[in-house]
């Protein structure tokens, strides 16, 4: 990636250490231009029509959510629930559903997915930032390029080879080709690159071994990387759905997304339960993002990071 | 530059290290390997290995059940070019994209600019359009098949208090792939706002300042400086963009399944159709392949294109 794009290729340090005053003023957008009174107010009246019409759908459902079915499925269409907010909608799908199985194996599948995947990825970027072996170069290339294979193509063959390990409809059949970020590898490769050698050095010489060295020296520097690091691969895993929706068929086994979508009621469609498994289904990482917005868009901002 | 071992050492005077550090080399090797294994194990057995594998099975007649592994040589690759499902749907990923990757940059852009002018509740406008990115693309369906049910969803709601009604924007083969489209624009357009919206933030002020002595006004400044300043970032926003309208599946699988009458079916939907309700593995891999080499031609042309950027600049 040529240096003329500073929000990919920036060092990947600035996430750790920009000092935090300074991250905010990046961050925090536009509190440092500001321009004439006509033309920001003008700004002001689109950005609340946009922002209020991208969060249409949203609020949409929400209210659905709340309908009683009777309304719901009622003409003339009502905005918001006439007949009473009710959680009736809710109840049925907590009760009578397998969201909650589904929600289980999502939490379940894209917490190890992410453990493994941040595990590996940072051994793997320290090997390829820090140690000299013959091969290694070839071994960067390999896996830069690897970065252009969509991972769509890979169903076909993946499948096949998750039936011959016997590992189509379990938990690690889904979890396992999750765990290969080579995008991520590179990211903390660049990382590493970027921590001063001397902190190891000095370290290396007074007789620390590797291992003690990347576990006590370079890992705590990288926090916020790892950070950002997992939270994308958690989000990426919790939102999959073509790769569950292939490996998985048994319902008592799928996840979230690809559950949702083999919800056929029995009695048609019931629009207010429909939309009550798609806010329950969407709460998560509303929450997530709740929690880890500035690192979330900070990641984006300064690595590209959720590119793939 | 230091070498791994913290030391400059001139190359080809390896002979010359004292055994210490010799030692070192050999170990880190060693280590070198050990710490990569494992990324390489998954990365060998769920990556590489599939890759070629699928390349092989399409030049088989392998099904999913797994039998009939016979070799045909280049039978599904002739079958492939020649199949019209094939072009129909390369044509619906390619229109596919046509249609999303524009407004995906350009409003994007257009948001991230009128943010940018600093307005008050920033929490607010990065929420609202960017949480539609973070929501599953099952979620983001649902609610879309909600919004264009022809008689209770609210996009014909609303269109019938102006008095017009709305068709029936999934099912109606003139309007299904905007309706995608425009799902499409909704869910991901927080990805390349971001991007904008930091690059944004990186002009340095001293641009604007210069061109505000100078007299320019705001459209001016937009034009000579934020835009130019820009340029490299939409490249990015652009060819990301373009790669990811290309392997559109998700949201059209759960919206229109493809149709009506296969006017909104992309490449690879025809990809699973085939090998997992038509049970050809080996004729989905063609077809994938032939879907591969296009994903190729698109990455290298950026590559070329950043390449030949960062030796102007």
């Amino acid at each position: 990636m040529s240096a003329a794009q500073p929000t990919v290729a920036a060092p990947a340090a600035q996430l750790s250490t920009v000092p935090l005053a300074r991250a905010k003023a990046i961050t925090a957008a536009g509190h440092r231009r500001k321009g004439p009174a006509p033309a920001r107010i003008a700004a002001l009246i689109v950005l609340i029509v946009l922002a209020l019409t991208w969060l249409t759908p949203v609020l949409w459902a929400a209210l659905t959510s709340f309908k009683t079915e009777a309304e719901a499925a009622a003409m003339p269409v009502t905005i918001v629930p006439e007949s009473g907010f009710t959680l009736d909608a809710y109840i049925s799908v907590l009760r009578e559903g397998l969201v909650p199985r589904w929600a289980w194996n999502s939490l379940y599948t894209s917490t190890l997915i992410t453990l493994i995947t941040v595990a590996i990825s940072a051994l793997a970027g320290y090997s390829l930032s820090r140690l000299r072996f013959a091969g290694r170069e070839m071994v960067i290339a390999l896996i830069v390029a690897s970065i252009m294979i969509p991972g769509q193509i890979l169903i076909v063959p993946l499948f096949h080879l998750m039936l011959s390990l016997n590992l189509v409809d379990t938990y690690w059949g889904i979890i396992l080709p999750q765990t290969v970020a080579a995008p991520m590898v590179f990211i903390l490769k660049k990382f590493f690159d970027q921590i001063p050698y001397e902190l190891e050095e000095a370290a290396l010489m007074d007789g620390a071994s590797r291992m003690r060295i990347f576990r006590s020296i370079v890992l705590p520097l990288s926090r916020p990387i790892l950070g950002a690091v997992a939270i994308f691969v958690f989000i990426g895993a919790w939102n999959n759905f073509l790769w569950p929706f292939i490996v998985v068929n048994d319902s008592d086994l799928m996840t979230l997304p690809t559950g949702l979508q083999t919800v056929i009621s029995a009695y048609g469609i019931q629009y207010a339960q429909n939309m009550a498994q798609s806010m329950l289904a969407a709460l998560p990482l509303i929450i997530v993002f709740m929690f880890f917005q500035r690192q979330i868009i900070k990641g984006i901002s300064t690595t590209g990071i959720a590119g793939t | 530059m230091t070498t791994a071992d913290g030391l400059v050492t001139p190359p080809g005077k390896t002979a010359a290290l004292s055994p210490a550090r010799r030692r070192r080399r050999r170990v880190d090797a060693l280590r070198g390997w050990l710490y990569l294994a494992p990324f390489l194990l998954a990365f060998g057995l769920f990556l590489i290995w599939p890759t070629i594998y699928g390349l092989w099975m399409s030049f088989t007649g392998t099904s999913l059940a797994g039998t009939n592994t016979q070799f045909v040589g280049l039978a599904n690759w002739r079958e492939a070019l020649g199949d019209p499902q094939v072009w129909i749907s390369l044509g619906n990923t390619a229109w596919f994209t046509v249609l999303s990757t524009i407004p995906l940059v350009l409003i994007a852009m257009f948001l991230a600019v009128l943010v940018n002018t600093g307005l008050p509740g920033q929490w607010f406008w990065r929420l609202s359009f960017f949480l539609p990115f973070l929501l599953a693309s099952t979620v983001v369906s649902k609610f879309w098949n909600w919004m264009y049910n022809p008689q209770l969803g609210l996009v014909n709601t609303i269109l019938g208090w102006f008095g017009i009604t709305g068709p029936a924007w999934l099912q109606d083969p003139s309007t299904a792939m905007i309706a995608v489209v425009i799902t499409t624009v909704w869910w991901t357009i927080g990805f390349n706002f971001l991007l904008y919206l930091a690059a944004l933030q990186n002009i340095p002020d001293q641009l604007y300042e210069a061109a505000s002595l100078d007299g320019a006004g705001t459209w001016q400044k937009f034009r000579s400086i934020t835009l130019p300043q820009l340029a490299p970032t939409t490249v990015l926003v652009l060819v990301l963009q373009m790669l990811a309208s290309l392997k559109v599946f998700d949201q059209i699988y759960q919206m229109t399944g493809g149709g009506p009458g296969g006017t909104t079916r992309p490449v690879l939907l025809y990809i699973y159709e085939v090998g997992f309700t038509g049970y050809r593995l080996g004729y989905a891999s063609a077809i994938s392949y032939i879907f591969f080499f296009l994903i190729i031609i698109v990455s290298i042309a950026y590559m070329v294109i950043s390449a030949r950027r960062s030796v102007k600049a």
